[in-house]
């Protein structure tokens, strides 16, 4: 029995500590949780589609097995509650990617420290460029994407990275190495919107061995980033595992646990989940899990049925024709013609790809898709200074 | 079987009902009530208080019982009046608890929340533990947390009004985005009502009028027990879902199978 959701029944209460997440997620075992999911029922299941208050413990059942038969459902009722809760709405964003230098093992991707590839770090007018681009086809929300390399890509980059780019973009988000909480108070000031930061898997001696050396080996540090951006109160901040190292089950639990603790203690953030599934890189592993669409459809609707509010983005590694058949079940934001290398756009778009992505459209074409569907294409929603 | 005791600053209690004392007609009525109600918590209105009086006023006729005491801060219409009346309150009854009310409005005693909120955040620097009553207003439950609120006490409906949980779609937001413990104050007019509290997953309800001023206190106060017993159990359980009814229309997850 899951023990911190479950603790209005026992009558004590995780107060806020201090402590951050690591304390919590310990009173959880890995092994048992995934036991429970794969032994959830039918019944659980109906339970779990027909109650109005999902738990975790309803969110275990709607990602098992056991749910597999009920994925119609699960697809309308998802359906339903985004229309709800977000319209008729799809938000647009793209990724930017200012350097490929990492001091970091990662086995799974291809800007990983051993990897031998030519290393670029965008220099103040090739960011220009970039954004220059990005802007004609009409973007407003960015997501800027750096490897680990605190010497060229520290803070004080970011810093001058988003300075730069400010007069172009309502709303920057970034994806980069954890920082320290006065670190993001500092990028904040600069008009930075929302950190994504994946903990990549739960499953503790799994990611020691999938980042083997370097700051991201340290498990802690990483998981508690989600706090320390809530202690300085970023208007969003992303969650997520990268699909392909450990049950993706397990992995999703302790996601939604993440998401469920976080929410209530840093409650004036927002939050976002990605759904990163492996995909082939220069130097590739192989998924030691396999993900199916069917599985990823199944989660996704199951975390649009946990909870009606957060935000459920979908990129560019996921295909053209799953991507055009979930706009309308559960997602409210992707992107689209994404580079994942740094200068992909126009300086320098033969330079290594982090990875490959498979949905290779235009932002024309998909924003004509979205249109065609009946929904509002959304580039602006945010304005710095609220 | 699990605990089933709710803990607020480390004090478990063992009965979900929490009781008011005002109203009744005399005070060993309302002692026979309050032992017949099972409940350990037992608000009484600072106010009411005379620690001169050697006579059997309220608060000495229950000590009698061995209820623990929890002061009210009613009459109050500020922060600073609160905070006063707080140190009085833990002077005459020994106590570092304290149910902060703070009503300017005479007569519908509606809470201040910015009142609410500065003394909250006093009181919890002079180290009382905190039970705010308040609006059901979840933000407002949110930063009391965060100033230290060992609970939070939103109201059903008009305190003494009888009508139940007229609150209700605030009341489930609080009680899903709370860390601290939710009690159900003010409103609550029947066991009925207290009980649908208990299922929606309020930790505790405190009632005050529906007891006292029913015909037979001791009976109604026995109902409340029961009925705030039966909410939790059904609470705990987790309720049957409501079935909904299937509808017909073409598959959205045809693409998933086409794809595999
Ligand atoms: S995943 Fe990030 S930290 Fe790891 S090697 Fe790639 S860029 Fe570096």
């Amino acid at each position: 029995m899951s023990v911190l959701f479950q603790q209005k029944n026992t009558g004590t209460y995780e107060q806020a500590t201090g402590e951050g997440f690591y304390p919590v997620f310990r009173k959880y075992d890995w092994d048992g949780i995934r036991t429970s999911i794969y032994e959830k029922t039918t019944s659980d299941v109906y339970r779990a589609l027909s109650c109005k208050k999902r738990s975790l413990e309803d969110f275990k059942a709607l990602i098992s097995p056991a749910a597999k038969p009920f994925l119609e459902q699960m697809a309308r009722e998802s359906m339903r509650i985004t229309r709800q809760r977000f319209g008729k709405t799809i938000q647009m964003y793209a990724p930017m990617y200012l350097s490929n230098e990492c001091q970091n093992i990662c086995t799974y991707c291809g800007f990983s420290l051993t990897n031998k590839i030519p290393r670029r770090t965008l220099t103040n007018n090739e960011i220009l460029r970039e954004a220059d681009f990005l802007k004609q086809k009409g973007y407003d929300h960015i997501l800027l994407v750096t490897g680990e390399a605190n010497r060229t890509v520290g803070v004080s980059y970011l810093k001058n990275a988003i300075k730069l780019i400010r007069p172009y973009f309502s709303n920057i988000s970034i994806e980069v190495q954890p920082l320290e909480t006065e670190e993001y108070n500092a990028l904040i000031a600069e008009g930075l919107y929302a950190v994504l930061v994946y903990q990549e898997t739960y499953h503790e001696e799994c990611y020691k061995i999938h980042h083997p050396k370097g700051k991201k080996s340290n498990f802690k540090y990483r998981l508690h980033t989600p706090d320390r951006l809530g202690q300085a109160e970023i208007h969003k901040t992303g969650l997520g595992a990268l699909f392909g190292l450990e049950d993706w089950r397990t992995d999703s639990f302790f996601t939604a646990l993440h998401l469920r603790y976080l929410q209530k203690k840093y409650w004036k953030t927002r939050y976002s989940i990605s759904f990163p599934r492996l995909r082939p890189h220069s130097g590739g592993l192989e998924p030691k899990v396999v993900m199916t669409d069917t599985d990823l459809a199944q989660l996704i609707f199951a975390y649009r049925l946990l909870d009606e509010d957060v935000e459920l983005s979908l990129s560019t590694r996921e295909s053209m024709a799953f991507r055009d058949n979930m706009i309308k079940l559960g997602v409210n934001s992707i992107s689209a013609e994404s580079k994942t290398n740094p200068g992909g756009y126009v300086v320098d778009p033969k330079s290594l790809e982090q990875f490959e992505i498979c949905d290779e459209r235009t932002t024309e074409e998909i924003a004509g898709m979205i249109r065609r569907k009946g929904y509002e294409v959304v580039w602006k929603d945010w304005e710095k200074g609220y | 079987m699990q605990s089933n005791t709710l803990t607020i600053a480390g004090t478990e209690f063992t009965s979900r009902l929490f009781i008011g004392t005002g109203k009744f007609s005399s005070a060993s009525l309302m002692n026979k009530a309050v032992l017949a109600s099972g409940s350990e918590l037992a608000t009484v209105a600072l106010k009411r208080v005379n620690p001169e009086d050697q006579t059997e006023d309220i608060h000495t006729a229950l000590q009698k019982t061995g209820i623990r005491l929890l002061p009210n801060t009613s009459g109050v219409r500020t922060a600073k009046e609160a905070v006063f009346a707080a140190q009085l309150a833990r002077e005459a009854l020994e106590t570092n608890w304290i149910k902060l009310e703070i009503h300017p409005d005479p007569k519908y005693l509606l809470p201040d929340p910015v009142e609410t909120l500065l003394a909250t955040e006093k009181l919890v620097k002079l180290g009382f533990v905190v039970m705010p009553y308040i609006h059901a207003d979840p933000v407002l439950c949110k930063r009391l947390e965060e100033v230290g609120a060992q609970c939070v006490m939103p109201l059903g409906a008009p305190i003494g009004s009888n009508k139940g949980l007229k609150t209700l779609d605030f009341l489930e937001i609080i009680v899903e985005q709370s860390s601290v413990p939710v009690i159900v104050d003010a409103g609550i007019g029947s066991p009925s009502h207290a009980a649908a509290a208990m299922e929606m997953g309020a930790d505790a309800v405190l009632v005050n009028t529906a007891i006292a001023v029913s015909d037979n206190p001791i009976a109604m106060a026995e109902a409340f027990k029961l009925a705030v017993r039966a909410g939790r159990t059904a609470y705990t359980a987790r309720l049957a879902p409501v079935k909904t009814g299937a509808e017909a229309s073409s598959p959205l997850t045809s693409f998933l199978s086409e794809n595999q």
